[in-house]
This record gives C-alpha cells, structure tokens and sequence, in this order.
C-alpha cells in the first residue's frame, strides 16, 4: 500500500474525530480559540508520531517474541504516559517558549484516547514501521484539520444569537455534525 | 440502606449522569452507540471495569503514595480492561468484533479514572461498588437510549426488530458519523428540558 494512499485515507476519508470517534473529548474540550486548536493539534501530532514508534520497536522487540500480546494494553498505555511526562520534563528543560505553547496541552494528552487509539489500530493493521508512522502522522494531520475547522466555527458562533435551550453543549454537537457530512463528500476517494 | 448510601447509588443516573452531564466517556459514547445491542454491549463492559476499578483503587488507596496514584490507578484499570476484553473476546465474539477499538481503549475512558481519583480513593469499599454501579447505570441507560434512537432512526429497527415497516426508507444519516451528533444534541436538550422542569415544581 502506498504512503500517499494511506495518508489520503487517514487525512480525509477515515478522518480520526469525525469518523472513527477517537480524540472527541480534546476536539470538544479545546476547541474555542483557533490558537490554542493549533497549539493541541501540535501536541497531538508530536506525541502521536513518536508514541506509535515508541510502541511499535516495544511490541516487535519484547511483547511478540515472549508471548506477551495480550499485555498489549497496560505495556502501552504506560508507555505513553512516561513517555508524555518525558517530554514534558525535557520541553521544559530544554526549550521554555516551546513549553509555553505546547506544555498545558500535553496532561491532557496521556488521557487522549486518539494516541492509545493510532497504537494498537498500527499493530492491528500489520503496519510495517514506516508505514505506521506515515498512518500516526497522518491521523494527527486529521485531527488538527478537524479541530482547527471546528474553533474556526465555534469562534464565529461566539458572536451570534444562540435559543436558551441549546446553548453551551447542544450547540456544539450540532456543529460538530457539520463537519462529518463535509468530509463524507471525501469517501469516494478511498476505492 | 443509609441517606449517604443511597445518594452514592442514585447520583450516577441522573444527576450526574457521565454522558447527559459531566460529558465524559465521549469516544466510545459517539462511536459504539449505532444499534441499541452495541450500546448495551458497551456499557456493560464499562460497568464491569467500573466496579472492578473502584473496588480495587479503594482496597489500595492507603497503600499507594500521592506521587505516583495516577500511574498506578492507569496499571490497574488497564489490567482489568484487558481481563475484560479477553473474557469477551472468548464468551461474545460477535459483540467484541463489533465493539472493536473501543473496549482496549476503555483504559483511557475518562469515567473511569475520574471516579477513581475523584471517589474510590477517598472512600470506603462498600460506597466506592455503590458509586460504579450507579455511574455504570447511569452510562449503560444513556448509551441504551442513544443506540435505540439511532438504531431505529437510521435502519427502523430497534435491538434488531423491525418496527417501522419495509416501506419506510429510514434517514440513513443517523447511523452514520453525523447522526452520532446530532442524536446526542438532541438527547441533551431533552434531558435537560425534562431537569429544568422538575426542578421548577
């Protein structure tokens, strides 16, 4: 399978929030401001590129030859909380202005379920190494696209007049629905 | 059964339902809720993590120090996720294939931990089963609801059974992305309808 067909597929028809459902609860949570959409989407990209290549060499190199699939999950979902504190120490240490932009975003990140998510679905597919990480980046890609269009909009929707009874939440899911219809427009692509 | 024991139970369902309310627990909600069989499914396997996790974060909250209670609560709910997804994959084949993604990634569920940290590791064991069994309640009813709606919404069935007829084309978007939105839009507005109106007798 070729690198673009992935990435084309990853980006726009199995968009990661609007069509697989995972990394909902930053797209709704953080998705006020474009910058700070941005700033998450970033974070995102970083930390899921790096903790699918984190996990793919540890579930190569030590759960498949001792047997230990099945440990899978719990090996994983440590794997990319210390590898999330890591970098926060480092970020810190090393580059104050990037911490400035990136640091609030990155606790957030160990519970995003997206990262966990692109992990296991990279081992479930077979993915050889590169293409994994064509597949990690490619997601990340999708979700700032998603969660870029979405402030864009909610930003706008600050201004206008709301009814009482679908202010705060119902308003967002409604917008939120939106987007996927968009991006249905895409499904073609993938045959 | 005590005034506090009671509260503990009945505080999950509707007052601070995880979907209606808190809005935790959105991946799986959106993205299992396409059949009313799926959403039960799902929060069942919520359910029993729930408790699991709850029960065993109170036996050890005194043993665990503060430093390290996050990672340590993330080890031991992975460990019962994956108890769960291996039990599932061996005795409901066909739900686990349907669930898919979903149920390893109950380990970052925010529900779970957030009832761990915010009550299992303050309480006793008793009111701790107490508050996951009605969190879990509280979740599998709102799923339940969600998948029904969509189900019959966007395939005219509801647990599989054909209620609407062969003649009636149903509005295929509601089992697809959008409708997951737009369904609990509307739930939310209806639920919190419903609120607002008893509290205001």
């Amino acid at each position: 399978m070729s690198y673009v067909f992935i990435f084309i597929t990853a980006v726009f028809v199995n968009n990661i929030v609007l069509s697989q459902f995972l990394g909902i609860c930053p797209f709704l949570g953080v998705s006020k401001k474009i910058s700070t959409a941005l700033g998450m989407g970033f974070a995102v990209m970083f930390v899921m590129t790096i903790a699918t290549i984190v996990t793919f060499l540890i579930y190569h190199a030590l759960l498949l030859p001792f047997n230990l699939e099945y440990m899978m999950t719990v090996a994983f979902i440590l794997l990319i909380a210390s590898f999330v504190q890591m970098v926060e120490i480092i970020i810190k240490k090393v580059s104050p202005p990037l911490y400035q932009a990136l640091g609030i975003f990155l606790p957030l990140i160990t519970t995003n379920c997206a990262v966990l998510g692109i992990a296991i679905l990279t081992i479930q597919k077979n993915y050889t190494l590169l293409s994994g990480v064509c597949y990690a980046l490619a997601n990340a890609v999708g979700f700032t696209l998603a969660i870029v269009i979405f402030a864009g909009i909610r930003e706008r929707l600050a201004y206008t007049k709301i009814p009482t009874a679908l202010k705060g939440t119902p308003i967002a899911l409604i917008t939120a629905s939106l987007l996927p219809m968009a991006f249905m427009g895409f499904a073609g692509i993938g045959h | 059964m005590n005034k506090t024991s009671y509260q503990n139970l009945i505080r999950g369902i509707i007052a601070e339902n995880p979907i209606l309310v808190m809005m935790l627990g959105m991946c799986p909600t959106l993205g299992v809720s396409t059949s009313a069989i799926n959403g039960v499914g799902m929060g069942l396997a919520t359910l029993l993590v729930l408790i699991f996790s709850n029960t065993a974060i109170s036996l050890v909250k005194n043993i665990i120090p503060p430093m390290v209670r996050i990672p340590s609560f993330i080890v031991i709910i992975a460990t019962i996720v994956t108890v769960v997804d291996l039990l599932m994959a061996a005795y409901l084949p066909s739900l686990h294939a349907a669930l898919g993604i979903y149920i390893p990634l109950i380990v970052v569920n925010c529900i779970i931990l957030g009832r761990a940290e915010a009550f299992a590791s303050k309480n006793t064991i008793f009111q701790s089963i107490l508050d996951a069994l009605g969190m879990g309640i509280g979740f599998t009813l709102a799923l339940t609801v969600l998948g029904a709606v969509r189900e019959l919404l966007g395939n005219g069935s509801v647990f599989g059974y054909l209620l609407l007829g062969e003649d009636v084309n149903p509005i295929l978007l509601f089992i697809m992305p959008p409708g997951a939105f737009l369904a609990l839009a509307a739930m939310i507005i209806v639920f919190n309808r419903l609120r607002t109106k008893e509290n205001e007798q």
